[in-house]
């Protein structure tokens, strides 16, 4: 059942939230930017930006009068909550040439709740779940920050020039599993939300807020709203037979050009909302008596990530640009059954250079002559 | 709450009983669980696999265990120095820490091999990872047929086990043959590249299981060979290696195509990945 909230209503769900021990995570701005961080009240959240976005190019500016979600997605992601970019593993003291653990890595000492998450983005959570959860060792460090996350997902209402999810499967509906589904409207006629509870604990949530039924009329506006999100996407990614297509085309000259462009910064695995490598690091104190074991986020396109004695497997920037993209929608799928791309488009608005994964695969797409790549 | 049973990121302590010098940079180290604390893998390890072996605040390592596999008191590597981690591991002595995740990853075709020739062929420190199968093959002498080992090393003094390779080609039905790079002056044995000893063989292609380890070029041209010779693909066997942070497959980064060497690996069968080892830059 779909009910109809005021504005006001957004800040009563944060604090009702916070007072049920969740740490609300939210979006905010900060640097210029749409971020993710703790929010204490509505005065947090973006009101009255939307973002603008190209290949290479983010930036925010005065959109929707009012709205609290009027943006599509910044450079952040809950990965950033749920497998954070930093975890120290354990720490450790030497003691008489042995050694004594002392501990595993604390979770978070409340759950998160976030709010605002966009439907690519729930989509990503369940990649990652497949990746961390359901493979054949679950990670520990992820599982206790997921388990509790209560998720307010928000519809989206316009997509970016950068977003391609409709061609992904992923969006713009919400169709994952959230406690709490909110669509925003604002018009010159109001500004209004629909809110739907995904199960019991978004019930008793909503369930404290000021709520009417919703009529036929809004629902059919909120439906409208989401439905032209989808129709503002001017990219999409070809995904039919894309697995074989990467695989058969190992060799392509479109690797060389897009290497010629890449800088191998990896910006596109930072800001990817489903790429998880992480490498670790040891570290000691000045008495050599104490040591720390961190796990930090890596990417592969980082010459040390292949290293092995005697050179790294993917010295070239050419094979690392391969790796990435054939990893993130191939490979991945022989891996985890699904793709690993959810199509939120952050790899292209943050590529200093505007390198285009959609690009890149059309024009292997374009210059193939063999293969099952027809649509 | 993550603790030590759950977490596989979590090394648990080890003690080295044992170090010995193989070659001037390759060292054996036998482990023992440390007082009071549980083997991890409760028990035994298939040969092929490795551990991740931890160096207090130093760093940690994919080591695949060479010791034999009857052996249930102690877990067996052979480590060759080459940077800041192997360096401090072969540096440890008896009595010391270290800490110890796994055993992971598959194992050599042991079982099935069963009743069968079987053809080692090592290159380097390529030969630790399958000294638990020449174990195993002597250890049961009569569940398989012929056993040959083919080495090849850099030089004479970097040949791994020499004792050990004469004493196992004096099994019955058991052939070790080695060759080396450079000779020097005083090495009467063979010069050349592995595959060079091919031509003392006498395979019977239908019933051999071959396991390779060593450079991959190596391999490459080992399984080529052997199917030139007639073995089925599958009945080849490699142990691959590619860098490692994790080995329980969410690290990232020993990929290998769709694989991970860590858990799909490090044993492929040459038919599972023929047409990834012409991939150069994989």
């Amino acid at each position: 059942m779909q009910a109809r909230l005021a504005p006001e209503e957004i800040d009563k769900l944060i604090r009702a939230l916070a007072r049920r021990g969740y740490a609300v995570l939210g979006p905010t701005v900060r640097d210029g930017a749409v971020v993710y961080d703790e929010i204490e009240g509505a005065k947090d959240l973006p009101r009255g930006w939307t973002d603008e976005q190209e290949a290479g190019r983010y930036r925010l500016k005065p959109g929707p009068a009012g709205a609290l979600f009027g943006y599509t997605v910044g450079p952040q992601s809950w990965k950033k909550y749920l497998h954070p970019a930093q975890v120290k593993l354990f720490e450790a003291d030497r003691q008489d040439g042995l050694f004594r653990i002392l501990g595993s890595p604390a979770p978070p000492a409340r759950p998160y709740a976030f709010l605002g998450v966009r439907a690519c983005e729930l989509a990503a959570i369940a990649v990652q779940d497949r990746v961390f959860l359901a493979d054949r060792f679950r990670d520990p460090v992820y599982g206790a920050r997921r388990t509790p996350v209560f998720l307010v997902a928000v519809q989206c209402t316009q997509a970016a020039a950068t977003c391609f999810c409709a061609s992904m499967g992923t969006g713009p509906e919400v169709r994952g599993a959230a406690d709490l589904t909110l669509t925003e409207i604002v018009n010159g006629e109001g500004h209004w939300f629909l809110a739907e509870a995904g199960g019991e604990r978004g019930q008793e949530v909503l369930a404290e807020l000021d709520r009417q039924p919703a009529t036929e009329e809004e629902l059919r506006r909120a439906r409208t709203a989401v439905e032209s999100a989808a129709a503002q996407q001017v990219r999409r990614m070809e995904t039919a037979g894309i697995r074989d297509l990467l695989y058969q085309n190992f060799e392509h000259p479109r690797w060389d050009q897009v290497a010629a462009r890449c800088l191998t910064c990896a910006n596109c695995t930072m800001v990817c909302p489903t790429c998880f490598c992480t490498t670790v690091e040891d570290a000691s104190d000045v008495t050599g008596d104490h040591a720390e074991r961190w796990r930090r986020w890596d990417s592969c396109f980082t010459l040390t990530f292949s290293y092995i004695h005697g050179g790294s497997v993917r010295s070239s920037s050419k094979a690392r640009y391969r790796q990435w993209l054939t990893h993130k929608l191939a490979s991945w799928i022989d891996q985890f059954g699904s793709s690993g791309c959810v199509g939120c488009g952050r790899c292209i608005t943050w590529c200093p250079v505007g390198i285009d994964l959609t690009e890149e695969v059309q024009a292997i797409r374009g210059t193939v002559n063999h293969g099952n790549t027809d649509a | 709450m993550a603790n030590a049973e759950t977490d596989p990121m979590m090394p648990q302590p080890w003690v080295v009983r044992r170090i010995s010098k193989e070659t001037p940079d390759t060292f054996t180290l036998a482990l023992t669980p440390s007082e009071g604390g549980a083997r991890s893998g409760s028990g035994g390890f298939r040969p092929g696999q490795f551990s991740m072996l931890w160096v207090f605040g130093v760093g940690e390592l994919p080591i695949s265990i060479s010791g034999d596999p009857a052996d249930e008191e102690s877990l067996t590597y052979t480590v060759r120095s080459v940077g800041p981690a192997t360096q401090a591991l072969v540096s440890r002595e008896a009595g010391q820490g270290v800490g110890v995740r796994g055993p992971f990853g598959t194992g050599w075709p042991v079982e099935g091999a069963a009743g069968r020739d079987v053809v080692v062929v090592a290159g380097g420190i390529g030969l630790a990872p399958l000294r638990p199968v020449i174990y195993h093959v002597l250890r049961h002498r009569a569940q398989f047929g012929r056993l040959v080992v083919l080495y090849g090393a850099r030089s004479p003094r970097d040949m791994l086990y020499r004792k050990e390779l004469v004493s196992w080609g004096r099994h019955q039905d058991t052939q070790v043959l080695a060759t080396v790079d450079y000779g020097g002056v005083s090495w009467r044995g063979r010069v050349g590249v592995v595959t060079s000893l091919f031509k003392y063989l006498r395979l019977q292609p239908a019933r051999t299981t071959a396991m390779l380890c060593g450079p991959e070029i190596m391999m490459r041209l080992v399984a080529r060979e052997l199917a030139a010779r007639g073995l089925a693909a599958q009945d080849v066997y490699l142990s691959m290696e590619r860098n490692m942070k994790c080995a329980v497959g969410s690290c990232g980064h020993c990929q290998w195509g769709p694989h991970f060497i860590c858990k799909d690996g490090p044993i492929f069968s040459y038919a599972r990945i023929a047409p990834m080892l012409d991939r150069y830059e994989l």
